[in-house]
C-alpha cells in the first residue's frame, strides 16, 4: 500500500465560507446546485451532503472562497431552484462547523503509545489497529484538525480523508413552502416574507 | 377524451398520455421533427386532432415555439428527437432562458435500459440542458409521465417565465398505463412571489411623488406580466416620461406622448440622457442589462431606484435599489397606482415646477436629435426601408428580426402599438431567430400580417424554413436588408479595429426570384429607392409567403451609439467623417 507524503494542505479559512442548502433528493438536484457555482468559474472547497430526517430532503453544505456581493446573488439563483427549498448563508451568521478526518498513521511499535496519546489529546481516537499502524478518526472545527494533522505528520507518512464541513444554523429559519396549485392555474402566495430577505440581503 | 369523463381506468401508452396532457394544457398547436426515438409518439400523433408543424431543423422548432410564445405569452411546445435533435435545440433555450419566455421542450431519449451505454443517438440532454433551461426533467417511469408535464408548464409559464424541457425514453413512450389526469402541482420548494409588499410599494408612491424628475424604464417583465394598461396608467397618472427597453417595446403604445423609445446602446438620444438626468428611476420587468445601462457606474448617476421584478435575485443585481418590490409587475402596478391615486390630491402639487422643468428638457433632447432617418435618391438607406415598413405596419404588424444592424434600426423606426408584435432575440442574440420566430407567430395569429426582418446573414443561417412557409403557405413578408455585410460586425470593425474588415463580406448571396421559386413562391429584389415602396406593398399584397431582398447601402452604421464600456450620455450621433473603403 502506497503511503501519502507531503505536507497536509491547508484551508485558507480565514477566507472561506459555508453556504447550507436544503433540497430535495432527487437526481440531478446536486448538479443544479454546484452548476451555480462552476458557470461562474468557482471552485468549491468542500462539499457535503445527506438525508434529513425526511428521507425526501437532504442537507448540504458547501465550502466556497466567493466574495460577498457574488455569494449573496449565487444563493438567490440558487434559491430560484426548482429543487431548492431553502439556501442560506451561514459565513457571518451564528452556526457550528465540524469536520470529520479518517487518517491511516504508520505506527511502529516504539511510537504506538505516543500516538494514541496524542489522538486523545485531540480528542480523536483508533479504530483500527493494525501490524503496520492505526486508523484514527478525529472530529472538530477545520482548523483544529489542521492541527492534529500537522502533529500526526511529525510521526511519519500518513494517508488522511476529510469528510468537508458539515454546518448547522444556530438559528431557527423559517421555511416557506409552496402550497399545491390546480394545473392549469396559477396561483401566487404573500410578498411580506419575500421582501424582508430582499432587504436585509 | 370521453372516456376520461366517466372515470374509467383508461389504458394507454407514454406518447398518447402525453398528448392528452399537452391537450389539456390548451396546446393547439406544436412545432417538432420526428426521429428514431419519437417514433411511438409521432404514432400517436397520425390520429390525434394537435396540430404538428414539421419544421426543417430543430433549432428552428424552438425559435418557432419561441415566437408563438412572444406573439401570445402562451406556452410555446417544442419536440425532438435525442441526440443530436436535442442537442439542436440547445441554442433556443438559451434564447428562451435569456428573455424569459415560456417554453416547453419535448426530447426523446434512448430506452431507459441503453441510457449511459453510449447508444446510437444518445446524448445526455438532461445534463447539456440543465443550464439551458429553468428545469428540466428526465422521465424514468410512465407513471410520474403525467405529473411532470403539467409541472412543466406550471413552470415554464409561472412566475419569471422560461424553457422546461422533458426528456422522455423511448420505452417510457411505449409502456402502457393508466391515464389519471392530474389535478395539482405540488413543487415546495418553487416559490413565486407575486403580489408585493404592500409597504414598500406605499414608501415607492411617497418617492414617486416627491420626484421632480422620474423616468419611468420599462422591459420584457411588464409584457411577461400583461401589465400594459396598468404601465398606461402609471405613465399618465405620474405624467412621467418612460423608455422601453428592446424586450418591452410595444409595452407602452409607441405614439404614446410620454414614450421617449428605447434606451441604451443603440437607444435614442433623449433615453439616454432622460435616464442619465432622472432624479427617480422606477424600473418595471427589467433587468438593467448590460446593452442598456452601457458603464453601469454612471448609468443613471443622479437617481433613486425604485426595482420591481418577480425575480428576487434580478433586485439589485446590477444596480443597487433604494426600494426593492419583488412582484408581478402587473399586482404591483395595481396596487401603485391605488395608492398614488390615494396620495395624489396632498402630493401632486409638490414636485410641479420642477416636473415641468424636466419635461422642457426632455422635449429639447427629444427634438435636438431625433432617430436618423437618412434618406438618398441614389442607393436604399436602412433607415429608409425600416420607415417604409413602418407604415405600412401602422403600428400593427407582427415585425420579428434576427439580429445586428437591421434589428437595431428596426427598434428604432418601427412603431408597436401595442405588445406582442415585435419579436427578437433580445438576450442571447440569436442569428437565424427571425424567419423561424416569424412561422411560429404567424401560426399563433393568423390574422395578423407578419414581417419577417432580417439581414442577409441571418437569413442564410434560416433559409431551410423556406420549405416550411412553401408547405403550410404561411403568408410570412420576408424582408431581407442585404448590405453584403455582417453589418454590425463590419460597423465594430470599422469604428474600432481601424477599419479592417475581416471575414464580415458576405459574397454570393443567392438570386432571391430563383431561391423563392424553386421552393414554389414569389420573391424578387429591389435596388432603387423609388421602387421601395411599391415592392414592399406588391409583397404584402401577395396571399402567400414572399421574399423580398432589399439591397441597402452596404457601410451604413447605426446610431447613435454607446461604444462598449462608455456612459450612456456619451453617444456617437454619427459619422463625422463618411468613412471610404
Amino acid at each position: 500500500m502506497k503511503w501519502f507524503s507531503g505536507q497536509p494542505y491547508r484551508w485558507p479559512n480565514n477566507m472561506l465560507q459555508v453556504i447550507s442548502v436544503l433540497l430535495e433528493n432527487k437526481p440531478g438536484a446536486l448538479m443544479r446546485v454546484t452548476g451555480l457555482l462552476s458557470a461562474r468559474g468557482y471552485n468549491i472547497e468542500s462539499l457535503t451532503v445527506a438525508r434529513t430526517i425526511d428521507p425526501d430532503l437532504s442537507r448540504m453544505s458547501i465550502v466556497v472562497d466567493v466574495d460577498d456581493r457574488l455569494r449573496a446573488q449565487v444563493i438567490k439563483q440558487m434559491n430560484k431552484l426548482v429543487n431548492v427549498l431553502q439556501a442560506t448563508d451561514l459565513t457571518e451568521a451564528p452556526a457550528v462547523c465540524r469536520e470529520m478526518i479518517l487518517l491511516r498513521v504508520r505506527a511502529p511499535m516504539d511510537k504506538r503509545s505516543a500516538i494514541i496519546k496524542e489522538a486523545e489529546i485531540f480528542g480523536a481516537r483508533v479504530v483500527d489497529s493494525s501490524l503496520d499502524g492505526f486508523v484514527i478518526e478525529a472530529t472538530g472545527d477545520p482548523e483544529k484538525l489542521d492541527e492534529f494533522l500537522d502533529v500526526m505528520q511529525s510521526y511519519g507518512n500518513m494517508e488522511y480523508t476529510r469528510s468537508g464541513s458539515i454546518a448547522v444554523s444556530l438559528e431557527a429559519r423559517k421555511l416557506r413552502l409552496q402550497p399545491p396549485v390546480p394545473v392549469a392555474g396559477v396561483q401566487a402566495e404573500s410578498a411580506e416574507e419575500e421582501m424582508d430577505g430582499v432587504l436585509n440581503g | 377524451m370521453s372516456n376520461l369523463m366517466n372515470g374509467a381506468p383508461n389504458l394507454m401508452n407514454g406518447a398518447k398520455m402525453l398528448l392528452e396532457c399537452l391537450a389539456r394544457e390548451g396546446v393547439d398547436c406544436f412545432f417538432g421533427y420526428p426521429g428514431g426515438v419519437t417514433l411511438p409518439f409521432y404514432d400517436a400523433l397520425y390520429d390525434h386532432a394537435i396540430k404538428h408543424v414539421l419544421v426543417r431543423h430543430e433549432e428552428n422548432a424552438c425559435f418557432a415555439a419561441s415566437g408563438y410564445a412572444r406573439a401570445t405569452g402562451k406556452v410555446g411546445v417544442c419536440c425532438a428527437t435525442s441526440g443530436p435533435g436535442a442537442t439542436n435545440l440547445v441554442t433556443g433555450l438559451v434564447d428562451s432562458l435569456m428573455d424569459s419566455i415560456p417554453i416547453v421542450a419535448i426530447t426523446g431519449q434512448v430506452s431507459t435500459k441503453l441510457i449511459g451505454s453510449d447508444a446510437f443517438q444518445e446524448a445526455d440532454t438532461f445534463g447539456i440542458t440543465r443550464s439551458c433551461t429553468k428545469h428540466n426533467y428526465l422521465v424514468k417511469n410512465i407513471a410520474e409521465l403525467p405529473q411532470i408535464i403539467h409541472e412543466a408548464f406550471y413552470l415554464a409559464s409561472s412566475g419569471r417565465p422560461g424553457p422546461v424541457l422533458v426528456d422522455i425514453p423511448k420505452d417510457v413512450f411505449q409502456a402502457q398505463g393508466h391515464y389519471e389526469p392530474v389535478d395539482q402541482i405540488h413543487l415546495r420548494g418553487y416559490r413565486v412571489t407575486a403580489d408585493g409588499h404592500t409597504g414598500q410599494i406605499r414608501r415607492a408612491a411617497q418617492m414617486i411623488w416627491e420626484a421632480e424628475r422620474p423616468m419611468i424604464y420599462a422591459g420584457g417583465g411588464v409584457i411577461a406580466s400583461g401589465a400594459e394598461p396598468e404601465l398606461r396608467e402609471l405613465v399618465e397618472r405620474v405624467d412621467a416620461p418612460a423608455v422601453c427597453t428592446l424586450m418591452g417595446l410595444g409595452g407602452l403604445p409607441a405614439d404614446h406622448p410620454n414614450f421617449i423609445s428605447m434606451p441604451g446602446m443603440h437607444g435614442s438620444y433623449a433615453a439616454n440622457m432622460g435616464l442619465t438626468g432622472c432624479d427617480l428611476l422606477i424600473a418595471l420587468g427589467v433587468r438593467f442589462d448590460d446593452r442598456v445601462t452601457g458603464r453601469l457606474a454612471a448609468f443613471a448617476p443622479n437617481a433613486r431606484v425604485i426595482h420591481v421584478d418577480i425575480d428576487p435575485a434580478e433586485v439589485s443585481k446590477n444596480r443597487q435599489a433604494d426600494i426593492p418590490i419583488v412582484g408581478d409587475a402587473k399586482r404591483v402596478l395595481q396596487k401603485l397606482n391605488k395608492l398614488l391615486a390615494e396620495l395624489e390630491p396632498t402630493a401632486r402639487n409638490q414636485s410641479s415646477a420642477g416636473k415641468r422643468a424636466w419635461w422642457k428638457q426632455i422635449r429639447e433632447w427629444k427634438d435636438e436629435h431625433p432617430y436618423d432617418r437618412a434618406h438618398s435618391d441614389d442607393e436604399i438607406k436602412p433607415q429608409h426601408l425600416m420607415t417604409e415598413i413602418d407604415r405600412l405596419s401602422g403600428g400593427e404588424a407582427i415585425v420579428a428580426t434576427d439580429v445586428g444592424q437591421h434589428q437595431m434600426w428596426a427598434a428604432q423606426l418601427i412603431r408597436f402599438h401595442h405588445s406582442r408584435l415585435w419579436i427578437n432575440s433580445g438576450g442571447l442574440g440569436a442569428m437565424g431567430f427571425g424567419l423561424p420566430a416569424a412561422i411560429g407567430a404567424q401560426f399563433a395569429r393568423p390574422d395578423k400580417l407578419v414581417f419577417a426582418i432580417v439581414g442577409d446573414g441571418g437569413f442564410q443561417m434560416s433559409i431551410p424554413e423556406l420549405a416550411t412557409l412553401a408547405a403550410y403557405q404561411l403568408p410570412v413578408k420576408i424582408v431581407v436588408m442585404n448590405n453584403g455585410y455582417l453589418g454590425m460586425v463590419r460597423q465594430w470593425q470599422e469604428l474600432f479595429y481601424n477599419n479592417r474588415l475581416s471575414q464580415v463580406k458576405l459574397d454570393c448571396f443567392p438570386d432571391v426570384e430563383k431561391l423563392a421559386g424553386a421552393y414554389g413562391f414569389r420573391g424578387s429584389t429591389v435596388e432603387r429607392p423609388g421602387e421601395l415602396a411599391g415592392a414592399l406593398e406588391a409583397a404584402v399584397r401577395e396571399p402567400g409567403p414572399y421574399l423580398l431582398n432589399v439591397k441597402v447601402s452596404p457601410l451604413e452604421n447605426v446610431y447613435p451609439m454607446v461604444p462598449a464600456g462608455g456612459a450612456i450620455n456619451e453617444m456617437v450621433l454619427g459619422a463625422a467623417v463618411p468613412v471610404a473603403q
